[in-house]
């Protein structure tokens, strides 16, 4: 790990110019990137005979952020790790870091509500470098969630990294657990193995054909949970959607990965090809209308929102997959739906930016991203 | 009947006796949540947890009134249900029996958990026979879970289809297999 600090060896601040690099979950290749944008694994833990995090004292939480910073530096994140005190951090690498998917809104805001009403407390985040695939989130709602992130569909390889790197964890750290109950979360939703599988689907050829509503229904009465782009709370924004288990209890974790992995989204993956094939057989011109036109307000529009910008990103991105339009590159569209967020935007310019003159250093961006070579 | 507010299908009818002067509008979903009518969004976890725990609390109310509290941290189970959240792990221990019908609901039946051990655990229990699960004893457990699952489900289906034979069979034979997750044989 770089930079040995005297603080458990983790670098302690945002890497320069990180809003440019890439990030694992935004590759946008490994299997059946076509449709599946990214696998992530993620692992809920607590301390053992420390109060969960919005009943904690401040000292408390400062000791869990004290040890668990040790034991990330052992827990091999990456060829380096990172460590970010989000009680120091500006809402601006706050929001950087949301964006990127390594913490929570509520991470990133420092609001848990009535939950917790004095307002901010010590909390953080670990994450590894290259291509940010664990992070390590410290004082969320449980003392510590590992995430580990996979470009393509790859849950089994992630939770074989996630669950070496909670081996690595516990040998620093003493989790609270019990043999009948399992690991211990703060909310009994999660309690049991403490594991959620997700995968994040691009489905525009079901949301197209209609049948979107008909792959939420199945999810719903195979108690899988459907989420947005950004997760919990969020909307599924451009047709992204992120499928997940919603028991964690009285179930192995191989017997969740595989019925996630194995047996349900192999079946939408399908489906969602079945439905873009069928698209381009029936409705072929309205389908390349749809694309070039996306396309075309993408190279050539003034001013963009982020929402806009997304729902035409996810157009063309299902353009790049039919071969509709060919000459724009996977990884440029998948870079550019993290530079369209609004704090990467900001660090991009290099200042601070009202919505307006967002909008319109927005389209600039795609412009220049996407300019006929 | 269409919509007041757009040309979709209305779903959603309200009917309000103002003065005297019933007013009634016919609304589309989506216009109905526009207006407040309906609640969006699916509820968050919290609520709907508060809403399981308010259910189960009303079942329990022969039983008495009040408040278990944790010794840990001095959480109280009405401090659950409003937020939703355990106060630390010994809440699980002292509101074990309040959280049964919770955690019956968020994990489908499940009452022991399958799955990873502490390292820790395995290597440091004085008698690893007490935590250590044998393959088979794991592989009993999560069989007699799905199983549950599998049961609950036809029984979902019996009712539904109004065959209370077969339904009253499936009863008794859930109660079964939930008696018997309670003293499991595997792992002691």
């Amino acid at each position: 790990m770089s930079q040995p600090n005297g603080h458990g060896g983790l670098a302690g601040d945002l890497p320069e110019r990180m809003f440019e690099a890439g990030t694992e979950w935004l590759r946008g290749e490994g299997r059946a990137a076509d449709v599946i944008v990214s696998s992530r694994v993620r692992l809920a833990r607590n301390l053992a005979g420390l109060p969960f995090v919005h009943k904690a004292s401040e000292t408390d939480l400062r000791h869990v952020l004290d040890v668990c910073r040790g034991a990330a530096d052992r827990a091999r994140l990456g060829d380096r790790a990172v460590w970010v005190d989000l009680l120091e951090a500006n809402e601006l690498d706050r929001s950087l870091l949301l964006e990127r998917h390594l913490i929570s809104t509520h991470l990133a805001k420092g609001k848990l509500g009535a939950k917790r009403p004095e307002g901010p407390w010590p909390r953080a985040v670990a994450f590894g470098l290259p291509g940010e695939r664990a992070g390590l989130m410290v004082n969320e709602e449980d003392h510590l969630r590992l995430q580990v992130l996979r470009s393509g569909l790859a849950v089994r390889e992630a939770w074989d990294e996630a669950t070496a790197i909670d081996d690595r964890l516990e040998a620093a750290l003493d989790f609270a657990y019990s043999p009948r109950l399992g690991y211990l979360t703060a909310c009994p939703t999660n309690v049991g193995t403490g594991v959620r599988f997700s995968v994040m689907l691009h489905l525009p050829g079901l949301r197209m054909t209609g049948e979107i509503e008909k792959v939420k229904r199945a999810a719903a009465d195979m108690s899988l949970a459907v989420r947005g782009f950004y997760g919990e709370g969020s909307e599924a924004s451009g047709d992204f959607y992120q499928l997940s288990n919603q028991t964690t209890l009285g179930k192995s974790e191989r017997t969740l990965l595989d019925e996630l992995e194995v047996r349900i989204i192999p079946e939408v993956l399908e489906y969602e090809r079945q439905s873009r094939q069928s698209l381009m057989q029936k409705r072929r011109w309205q389908v390349e209308d749809t694309i070039h036109r996306a396309y075309g307000l993408l190279r050539h529009a003034r001013l963009l929102g982020t929402e806009e910008s997304m729902k035409l990103l996810s157009v063309v991105r299902l353009g790049h997959s039919l071969g509709v339009v060919g000459e724009v590159e996977s990884a440029v569209l998948h870079r550019l739906m993290l530079l369209i967020q609004p704090a990467h935007l900001q660090r991009l310019v290099g200042h601070t930016l009202t919505q307006d003159e967002r909008r319109r250093a927005r389209a600039d961006v795609v412009r220049q991203h996407l300019a006929a070579k | 009947m269409k919509c007041d507010l757009c040309n979709n299908e209305a779903t959603v009818h309200e009917l309000v006796v103002s003065a005297g002067v019933p007013a009634e509008r016919h609304l589309c979903e989506a216009c109905a949540r526009d207006q407040g009518l309906v609640a969006g969004a699916p509820a968050p976890v919290a609520e709907l947890l508060q809403k399981i725990a308010t259910a189960s609390a009303v079942a329990a109310t022969a039983a008495p009134a009040r408040t278990p509290t944790c010794p840990g941290c001095g959480t109280t189970f009405a401090d659950f249900k409003q937020s939703g959240r355990l106060g630390c792990p010994s809440c699980y221990e002292a509101f074990e029996q309040q959280l049964g019908p919770i955690l019956d609901r968020a994990h489908q039946g499940a009452t022991h958990h399958v799955g990873k051990v502490p390292r820790r655990l395995l290597q440091e229990a004085p008698d690893a026979g007490d935590v250590r699960a044998s393959a088979a004893a794991m592989a009993a457990a999560e069989a007699r879970a799905e199983e549950i699952r599998r049961v609950r489900a036809d029984l979902d289906r019996a009712v539904k289809s109004e065959a209370y034979e077969r339904a009253a069979q499936l009863r008794d034979r859930l109660r079964q297999l939930q008696r018997g997750a309670e003293q499991p044989e595997g792992p002691r």
